[in-house]
């Protein structure tokens, strides 16, 4: 009996979304819903007002979100060190380090930059770029995340440290066509340029073969026998090179080393500010996928980034900026291509289409 | 540190392989990840080491041949059919102590709030069971702990669990939710975005636990309509902050701001940029606003944010049905719930009440693999409110139909309602009652 009592397993404690409270930087727990206002002393700080004048300081910093257990204690003694020993993290992945002390911004800034971890991403500033798993962990990824983000954020450190962009630009990467990434001002994403290649000796024992048909959004992939074993065909003018069939057939390789390209879309926002929140569209396609450095990537962000930072007006986002200077000149003033590509044709396609005398010249 | 020599990918165990692409992404000013594994190679926990070794050895392998080598499968811990994302390595044979490389995706506390210790016993966790890596945070909003054997999956859980912490939702289940910083640290904040996100979750935790709805469904939580978690693109069912009555104005400090940043600044960045026209710049530098016509965009508010702040008569919005790409196309949630108030008890059970029958639908009438959103698509937005018992609001269109290819015999029916539902909401007293 008691080897019986020993061999059951623990049953889980369903707990659910843990209560943040125990963790909450006391001013904040204290003030919990009763902020009155407001404002940024710098780059990578927030000062917030509560109505009963209490003030809480906030210290935001990049981070390179997968952490390893050094960096994690790294971050734990500067909070110990130099802050009230609480930590949250923003959507995008930067830490912010909160602090009652005004006199305690300072050396926290100092010490945060003086570990490598740039402090900004506040305002109208380049924040970190959401993204995805990619070849470190994913089953299906294109390309990689984390590393061609390092490189990317390198590349734009600079914007993420001041708030000189127009507005906010928010930038994404995704290593597959479903798109984890998300939307984005600026959004770069795997984007297959070929139809899969089927293993066929491996289809019939892996896939759940009505499954793979039901999924494919354009009725391309029918069954069929080949060579004599039960398997999956394309009909590859149909084919849109989506790899919406590659997760549950995997035999259905839509990675190629060569036909695995990048995309770069522009214009998609997530607020309601202003205008109502957007989709991202085509700027570019057919990008090299030349990890880890991204070259060609990195020279058509930065070309889209510069006519933005140049061109827009103070609290434009990218697509309400394009809005108004049109795509005729958007494209000019990236020196992009406007190709038969970028002419949707999905459902709905008609709707994206000019229905009016407006024309930008 | 310097790297093995070998060429190829290959090496005896104990040696380091070579890293030469990941070796570039160690310079520059932003953090590396690349250095964090190297650190877990060459000092961290003997189980570490040997894992990041064939890891970083895998990762660069991928760079080199420009793909992936993960394969998915089926794990899970006791009691649970999700919450852990299995990775396989399909070239264990060169990379082996990395051939099990499982993520445990755990829920964070609402809000994303720690305390130093926290993270601290999270790290201890993670160098005793895991690899040592973990990301804060995935992008549904779960803690990513990457790296853990098939074997140290239920003890690492065990662990984490008894510190009050449990599994997020991976496959056809619910989600990990996320909420914004809202009512802990923002004044745009319009409703108690903890509560609401822990009690939803809470109470269909069953759903993400056990893994038996047509495909995903996530919850988020945006304190106003600035979306900070982007709730409209990304979720099923997305909770927005609103309010009913007037901006509050401080016309003192509208004049401070105007006196600051100068007249025609804050016209060109203000009173133009307002979506509905609704504000106007008086002589004396005080703002007049038309609230009839304000659709309560959080523009305004963004950049006086001394000056203007949200009304008193608070609640939320709930858009459904947004989504990315896969099948139909993207989705954005569209507006199903204008307002409701969000305060007391009440309003709350009523909220949870709401998000069940949502799910109870979702899972009685969608397909295999489709999202609620797609669902709405294909049976009509008509459809889904009447399974819902909501009734249909002007505010869940950008205009009426343009189609005339519609039966609408019944039309009188359908407006006897409308003009009931608006006398109800007048006070009136309605024959039908």
């Amino acid at each position: 009996m008691n080897q019986e009592a020993k061999a059951k397993p623990r049953m889980p404690d369903e707990v659910g979304v843990p209560d943040p409270f125990p963790y909450m930087h006391p001013v904040m727990k204290d003030n919990y819903g009763n902020w009155d206002w407001h404002d940024r002393p710098r780059p990578g700080v927030l000062r917030h007002v509560s109505k009963s004048g209490d003030v809480i300081y906030t210290v935001r910093a990049g981070t390179q979100r997968q952490l390893d257990v050094f960096t994690i204690r790294r971050l734990a003694d500067i909070g110990d060190d130099y802050a009230d020993g609480h930590i949250r993290f923003t959507t995008r992945s930067n830490i912010e380090y909160m602090v009652a002390d005004e006199a305690k911004v300072a050396p926290l800034v100092e010490k945060l930059e003086a570990e490598g971890f740039p402090v900004g991403g506040t305002g109208a500033s380049i924040s970190m770029i959401s993204h995805t798993q990619g070849w470190l962990h994913c089953d299906i990824p294109g390309t990689d995340a984390s590393g061609v983000v390092k490189g990317m954020m390198d590349m734009l450190h600079q914007e993420f440290v001041q708030e000189k962009m127009p507005n906010r630009l928010r930038i994404t990467t995704s290593c597959c066509q479903i798109n984890c990434g998300g939307q984005g001002d600026i959004a770069i994403n795997v984007q297959y340029t070929k139809p899969p290649k089927i293993n066929h000796d491996l289809v019939a024992n892996v896939c759940e073969r009505p499954v793979v048909v039901a999924r494919c959004p354009v009725a391309a992939i029918r069954p069929a026998m080949v060579n004599g074993k039960p398997s999956l065909e394309i009909d590859e003018k149909k084919c849109v090179c989506c790899g919406a069939c590659y997760p549950p057939c995997p035999p259905m390789q839509i990675n190629g080393d060569d036909s695995t390209k990048i995309a770069i879309w522009v214009g998609g926002k997530h607020s309601n500010a202003r205008s109502k929140p957007t989709f991202h569209k085509l700027a570019v396609a057919n990008l090299p996928n030349n990890a880890p450095h991204w070259p060609e990537v990195k020279e058509a962000v930065g070309k889209i980034v510069n006519a933005y930072k140049t061109d827009a007006k103070h609290w434009e986002r990218m697509g309400e900026w394009i809005e108004r200077i049109g795509w005729n000149r958007f494209f000019e003033l990236t020196d992009l291509a406007f190709t038969k590509h970028h002419l949707d044709t999905w459902t709905g396609a008609r709707k994206t289409m000019n229905m009016s005398a407006h024309v930008h010249f | 540190m310097k790297d093995g020599d070998s060429a190829d990918g290959a090496t005896k165990v104990g040696d380091k392989h070579p890293t030469p692409h990941l070796d570039q992404l160690e310079d520059g000013p932003w953090p590396s990840f690349v250095t964090g594994l190297k650190r877990l190679r060459d000092e961290g926990a003997p189980s570490n080491q040997k894992v990041m070794n064939d890891l970083l050895g895998q990762l660069n392998h991928s760079y080199e041949n420009r793909l992936g080598y993960w394969k998915g499968g089926t794990l899970s811990v006791f009691g649970y059919g999700g919450g852990i994302i299995p990775r396989f390595s399909e070239v264990a044979d060169q990379f082996p102590e990395s051939k099990e490389f499982h993520t445990l995706r755990v829920m964070p506390p609402a809000g994303f709030h720690y305390t130093t210790d926290l993270l601290r016993q999270f790290a201890d966790v993670w160098e005793r069971h895991g690899s040592g890596l973990i990301a804060f945070h995935g992008q549904s909003g779960d803690i990513m702990f990457q790296g853990c054997t098939t074997e140290n999956t239920q003890i690492a859980f065990d662990e984490l669990n008894g510190m009050g912490f449990d599994l997020g939702g991976a496959g056809p289940a619910l989600r990990t939710a996320m909420s914004c910083v809202g009512h802990a640290r923002c004044e745009q904040s319009c409703f108690d975005e903890v509560r609401a996100h822990r009690s939803l979750v809470n109470t269909l935790l069953d759903e993400m636990h056990r893994p038996s709805l047509p495909y995903k469904f996530k919850f988020k939580f945006s304190g106003c309509a600035n979306d900070c978690v982007n709730s409209i693109h990304r979720a099923d069912f997305a909770v927005i902050g609103t309010w009913r009555d007037d901006i509050k104005i401080k016309q003192d400090k509208v004049k401070e701001h105007v006196a600051e940043k100068g007249r025609k600044y804050t016209i060109d960045t203000v009173i133009s940029m307002c979506p509905t026209r609704a504000l106007s710049l008086n002589d004396d530098d005080t703002l007049e606003i038309d609230n009839r016509s304000c659709v309560r965009c959080m523009h305004c508010i963004n950049v006086m944010t001394k000056a203007l702040s949200p009304g008193d008569d608070k609640g939320v919005s709930i858009l459904v049905g947004g989504k990315r790409a896969l099948k139909i196309g993207d989705l954005m949630g569209t507006m199903i719930i204008p307002f409701m108030k969000l305060e007391e008890d009440e309003d709350f059970e009523k909220l949870e009440e709401f998000a069940e029958n949502m799910v109870e639908f979702f899972a009685d009438n969608a397909l295999e693999h489709e999202r609620i959103g797609e669902c709405i698509d294909r049976i009509g937005l008509p459809a889904f409110l009447e399974a819902m018992e909501i009734e249909p609001d002007p505010n869940m269109v950008n205009h009426p139909r343009t189609s005339s290819y519609v039966r609408t015999d019944d039309f009188d029916e359908h407006a006897a309602k409308w003009f009931a539902r608006k006398a109800r909401e007048a006070g009136m007293d309605v024959a039908a009652d």
